[in-house]
């Protein structure tokens, strides 16, 4: 494929970076690469099934706290817990998705919204399992093959090539016959149902595909962050990927990725030179939208594809 | 795959900077000034509590040369949002990227807990504001140095004060639905029914209520009085709506040390007036440190400091009576923390120690809300003194059980 | 009794103020299909400037009409500058509206801080109303009138004008409305700008209630949503009717089943969405 090339030499960028950058960076990057993840899982929905969700956070939340529950009142070690974690992450995304598909549009929107409040409504009163606001901590990282993954650039290294594993995989999916019938779902839904296209369970199955990488990327964040709070399953978290994804370009590979580093680096690197960081979020947000409708990424790709025909 | 060349090199660009970064680190040089770190919240609901924080401090450094123990500060602020996430985020930041080597702050409880495994590892020496009882008990870290409160702390002599001087027989609870209402409301309770009294109610609005109406309606109306445990602005707008549902001279109020902390006070009116509070401070202190605080805040800002700019300043305070001592030698943080366990430091509290957990042992004030020089302030009508966290009983048998949360200890007298 | 008849009134007085703080939003999505998502945000504009004004002694009635027309020309300017260029693209409505509501949100802690401010009713409404041997703040009594009397309004505004035939033509069926010759982009921006002066008044009238306070608009924008969609989209009087079942189910439901209190405001959309995916009174499409 003609985009392995590109896509080989920047993981190799990507691996360098503990090499020439502090711990700090590292970090930095590591969050990205999880919020890229989580953008991806959502992009799924929103960009190839034309779904928009405000409740993605429901799946890394259920994922990270599921994760927590079973490492500190199981015991369980992380090669049991792991599985175990996206397994029931999914069939709750499973279930999820059978009641929120019984709408479209915006009551679809406010039912995914509904079930993650529940979700988070949970987290914060259900004490005695999670602990309420105070959140579960005392939480290790894996240790696969035994390497330590308590060190900062191990962990990224992980999480870079969990991100690879997922991005490849993801773009195969949405390259394949699913992901035309998918994407067919989006553009033209009632013509493919008259084709004979079960046009309900193609949406389901991108939606527990959706909420199987979003706990996907849940786990990388509990094993981050050794701490897990009800604020990872509020509407401002399931705001924010949106944003990334539609920022990004929702509908391409890149877009979600693009969008989530954006809203990283805009969260947690400018707030430290910029006091009225949010006022900056709304405005790059705003910007885009006025500049490149569809997302940076297909605007770029027009802005190229406009350079291209002036110079031909 | 579908990256094209143009988000390639998007997004080689952004790795090339990642890259470029570190350049932009200031080098370290000698170890002569103080790197202090402020982990606070600028931006989000605590955005006013995190804004005095730092008030608090600049107030301290610049009454102070910009010296702590003899050593220039340099100060750098980070914003958490009042989001766990964020605040371990830029604890990083603050000790990988700025090589902070103390820290104060972080606001909120679960901040500190999303933090604490990482300060712990990194042996960073932290003043915490946040009041979580667990950070200096079952789970105490040998690095953290509370100078505020844990809690329960100031609702412990409060509920005795309510019980034995305001002779309250029964009462009502009410505090906002997260941990540090559980905590603070769990040592009320307990301190208040062992002098006699009884808990007929507890009540627990979401932190977010929009409305307290429908908690209003269900006060017991027989009890004596009610307690507030609130944090922030809620405590201002529950009493507001309580005037308002005709309640007042009907149930008497008496608040938790954040319920009409002076930066809500400010906001009040007359419907503040002779409310009943407890805290470890009130800018109507009278002692040396405090008079010079509160005076010289009031000009630079326009209003008394109140829990959350105390909280930083007398941490200040305590830090700068530390490192005194250690004048003169590069900085070690294993001197340092041996240097707080012994510290007697003068704050604008009054006098503070630290007890084996690190948690202060301080005066703490009752104080009720009068009108002076035409403001509002809580002047001072009773004073506990060396209040440690465990009240009066012994520790050991303290740390044995539970800790405090909305069941524990268990309300045996709830009216049905 | 008195629990039962104190909590009704209360249901009653939220469930006013949410008509105020939802029938905006319904008749923008109603219309332009745009969620506008910004309606929080403007609620919370509409407390802050009736607290400003109230405060520098202007009076609580100039305090509600200056709160309406800054969030009537918001709303229109941003309509006009940003979402005019973004019809039929959803996404990047979601991307604007949102974006715009950060910005607002951040001004507001700029420009009036981090604490509550509190906005004075006025004089004659600030006490407790005596009725049946309790007390119930006149003010909320006054705000379920105010919310009668806006529906009311509001009602005759889209049965009996001539612009209110105009948005029902729009909401029925807008490509046939255009070819009647109504237009459309005029259309739109009025409704645009109604609809934010309704958020406004909601936030001027719910100020004495709730006070101004950062995050004001993350705590409402939910509660219009919920009410909208449950009420049915399309439907004022759908949404008239669900913002008294919110207000009653919220308020008894927090009251008798504390242990739900975070859910107690998605559970009933749940059931009815799953049942009758339009909502209460929705038209076909949703």
């Amino acid at each position: 494929m003609k985009a392995t090339i590109p896509g080989l030499l920047l993981l190799a960028a990507l691996a360098l970076l503990p090499a020439v950058s502090g711990e700090y960076y590292v970090n930095l990057g590591s969050q990205m690469l999880i919020a890229v993840i989580f953008a991806s899982s959502l992009n799924l929905l929103v960009g190839y099934a034309g779904l928009t969700s405000l409740g993605h956070a429901a799946y890394l939340g259920l994922s990270a706290y599921i994760a927590a529950w079973l490492a500190l009142r199981l015991g369980l070690g992380h090669a049991m817990a792991a599985p175990l974690t996206l397994l029931a992450t999914t069939a709750i995304g499973g279930i999820f998705g059978w009641i929120a598909l019984r709408a479209s549009g915006l009551s679809f929107l406010m039912l995914t919204l509904a079930l993650s409040q529940v979700v988070w409504g949970l987290a914060y009163r259900w004490t005695s399992v999670t602990n309420g606001d105070n959140g579960l901590s005392g939480l290790t990282r894996p240790a696969p093959f035994g390497i330590d993954m308590e060190n900062s650039n191990a962990y990224y290294w992980f999480v870079l090539s969990i991100t690879a594993v997922v991005l490849v995989v993801v773009g195969r999916l949405v390259n394949s016959p699913f992901g035309a019938s998918l994407r067919g779902t989006r553009d033209q839904a009632r013509r493919m149902s008259s084709l004979g296209y079960n046009v309900w369970a193609i949406r389901w199955c991108a939606f527990v595909g959706a909420s199987f990488v979003g706990a996907v990327a849940g786990l990388l964040y509990v094993y981050f962050h050794k701490y897990v709070h009800p604020s990872v399953l509020s509407v401002t978290a399931s705001a924010e990927v949106l944003l990334s994804v539609i920022a990004g370009g929702a509908g391409t590979l890149a877009g979600p990725a693009v969008g989530a580093v954006l809203v990283v680096l805009l969260k947690n690197y400018a707030s430290g030179y910029v006091e009225r960081w949010n006022m900056l979020l709304g405005a790059v947000f705003v910007f885009i939208v006025l500049v490149m409708p569809h997302g940076i990424v297909p605007g770029a790709r027009s802005l190229l594809a406009r350079l291209k025909e002036k110079r031909a | 795959m579908t990256i094209d060349r143009r988000s390639f090199i998007a997004a080689a660009a952004t790795a090339g900077a990642a890259l470029a970064a570190p350049s932009l680190v200031r080098s370290q040089g000698t170890a002569e000034p103080l790197r202090l770190g402020l982990l606070t919240a600028k931006t989000g609901p605590f955005a006013s509590g995190g804004l005095d924080m730092e008030r608090g401090l600049h107030s301290y450094l610049a009454a102070n040369d910009q010296r702590l123990g003899g050593r220039k500060v340099e100060l750098i602020v980070a914003d958490t949002g009042g989001v766990p996430s964020s605040a371990r985020t830029k604890t990083q930041e603050l000790v990988e990227r700025e090589r902070a080597q103390v820290l104060m702050g972080p606001l909120a409880a679960f901040e500190a807990l999303a933090t604490d495994d990482y300060m712990r590892a990194r042996k960073i020496p932290v003043f915490p504001v946040a009041a979580a009882e667990d950070m200096t008990q079952r789970k105490a870290n040998p690095w953290l140095f509370r100078a505020s409160s844990t809690s329960a702390q100031c609702a412990h002599p409060l509920a005795d004060y309510c019980a034995k001087k305001l002779k309250y027989k029964r009462m009502v609870l009410v505090a906002d639905d997260i941990a540090y209402g559980h905590e603070m409301t769990a040592g009320f309770q307990r301190v208040f029914e062992e002098a006699g009294g009884k808990v007929v109610q507890k009540l627990f609005p979401p932190l977010t209520a929009p409305d307290y109406g429908s908690f209003l309606a269900q006060l017991n109306r027989d009890a004596d009085a009610v307690f507030l445990g609130f944090a922030g602005s809620n405590g201002f707008r529950f009493i507001r709506q309580f005037n308002e549902y005709g309640l007042r001279g009907k149930l008497a109020l008496v608040g938790g040390m954040t319920a009409l902390d002076e930066a809500v006070l400010r906001n009040m009116g007359d419907e503040a007036l002779g409310i009943v509070t407890v805290n470890w401070y009130s800018a109507e202190l009278a002692n040396p440190v405090n008079a010079k605080f509160a005076g010289a805040f009031r000009k630079a800002y326009g209003y008394d400091p109140g829990f959350y700019a105390a909280c930083t300043h007398v941490s200040a305070s305590v830090l700068d009576a530390a490192l005194e001592p250690l004048k003169g030698q590069p900085f070690d943080r294993e001197s340092l923390r041996t240097s707080l366990q012994k510290t007697n430091a003068s704050t604008a509290r009054g006098p503070v120690k630290f007890d084996a957990w690190g948690n202060v042992v301080g005066n703490v004030y009752v104080r009720t809300v009068e009108r002076k020089d035409g403001r509002l302030v809580n002047s001072i009508i009773e004073t506990y003194p060396d209040v440690s966290q465990f009240w009066t009983y012994d520790p050991k048998k303290f740390l044995a059980e539970p800790v405090y949360s909305r069941d524990w200890p268990p309300a045996r007298n709830l009216a049905a | 009794m008195q629990f039962w008849l104190t909590q009704t009134l209360n249901s009653l007085a939220l469930g006013g103020l949410l008509l105020l703080l939802s029938s905006g939003f319904a008749l923008i999505f109603g219309l332009m299909r745009i969620a506008n998502l910004t309606h929080g945000a403007l609620f919370m504009i509409g407390a802050y400037v009736a607290a400003s004004v109230a405060r520098a002694g202007w009076g609580f009635a100039m305090a509600v009409v200056l709160a309406g027309l800054a969030t009537a020309a918001i709303g229109g300017l941003f309509e006009r500058l940003v979402l005019r260029r973004l019809a039929g693209n959803a996404q990047a409505q979601v991307l604007a509206t949102l974006g715009l509501s950060f910005i607002a949100a951040d001004l507001c802690l700029v420009l009036w801080g981090g604490d509550p401010i509190p906005v004075s009713p006025p004089a004659f409404l600030s006490g407790p109303a005596s009725l049946f041997g309790f007390s119930f703040p006149s003010y909320r009594l006054a705000v379920i009138a105010v919310a009668l009397v806006a529906a009311v309004v509001l009602y005759l505004l889209l049965e009996r004008t001539r612009l209110g035939a105009r948005i029902r033509a729009g909401v029925d069926d807008m490509p046939m409305a255009r070819a009647v010759g109504i237009r459309a982009s005029a259309l739109f921006t009025s409704v645009f700008c109604l609809g934010a002066m309704l958020a406004g008044l909601g936030g001027a009238f719910g100020g004495p209630m709730l006070s101004a306070y950062p995050g004001l608009d993350a705590d409402m924008l939910p509660l219009a949503l919920i009410v909208v969609i449950l009420g049915g989209v399309g439907s004022l009087m759908g949404t008239f009717i669900a913002s008294f079942i919110i207000g009653f189910v919220y308020t008894f439901g927090t009251a008798l089943v504390p242990d739900l209190a975070y859910v107690i405001l998605f559970l009933p959309m749940i059931l009815v969405l799953a049942f009758r995916p339009t909502g209460l009174l929705g038209g076909a499409r949703a």
